[in-house]
């Protein structure tokens, strides 16, 4: 599924809002998140999940061509935890056992 | 301050000039049907977010930590979470004031 799958389905499955709205909301929530990580903020979604910030200490890495070392800066990444009901429904979907 | 749906709900009253009841309705079924997609297995792609992918993990031995038991961790499908090049790039730019 895509962004532009996810907004089509939204704005069949509910008669309130148009097209266009639903693309400017998802379109909106999607930013909004980015913002809150870029920003450090988490985010936390019961039942969906939660993102936060990983650390990564610097390091010294290597060019794989020239094969130069290189100093890299310390460094954040954002993670995602899944919630128990997305676990939950994702792994009983699939036919395994909890 | 983490982002909760509330913020989201907000946002969108704030800035599309939903109704309350629209905007929660629209927030709600936004995770509801990313959820609805990785449950039939399929993978979400959100382009300038990340990508939700699934992964089929067979079974591996593990290890009650308090009593060093050995159990075994069963076969499950798990959901993970790619960030895409903008989001990393945006992340990576937070300097780390925590």
């Amino acid at each position: 599924m895509t962004k532009s799958d996810l907004i089509e389905v939204l704005s069949e499955k509910q008669s309130l809002l148009n097209y266009r709205d639903v693309e400017l909301a998802v379109k909106l929530i999607l930013e909004q998140m980015s913002d809150s990580l870029s920003q450090g903020d988490r985010i936390e979604i019961r039942g969906f999940g939660s993102f936060t910030l990983h650390h990564r200490p610097p390091r010294v890495g290597r060019n794989p061509k020239s094969g130069e070392s290189v100093q890299l800066d310390e460094k954040y990444v954002p993670h995602f935890k899944p919630g128990k009901e997305l676990r939950d429904r994702v792994n009983d979907a699939a036919g395994y056992q909890q | 301050m983490a982002l909760t749906k509330a913020d989201m709900t907000e946002q969108l009253y704030d800035e599309l000039g939903f109704n309350k009841r629209e905007a929660k309705e629209l927030v709600e079924m936004f995770f509801e049907e990313i959820r609805t997609a990785l449950e039939k297995g399929e993978q979400v792609k959100l382009s300038g977010f990340g990508n939700f992918e699934l992964r089929d993990k067979s079974e591996r031995p593990g290890r009650n930590p308090k009593t060093g038991e050995e159990i075994p961790i069963t076969a499950r499908r798990v959901v993970t979470f790619r960030p895409g090049q903008k989001l990393k790039a945006r992340v990576d730019n937070y300097a780390g004031s925590k």
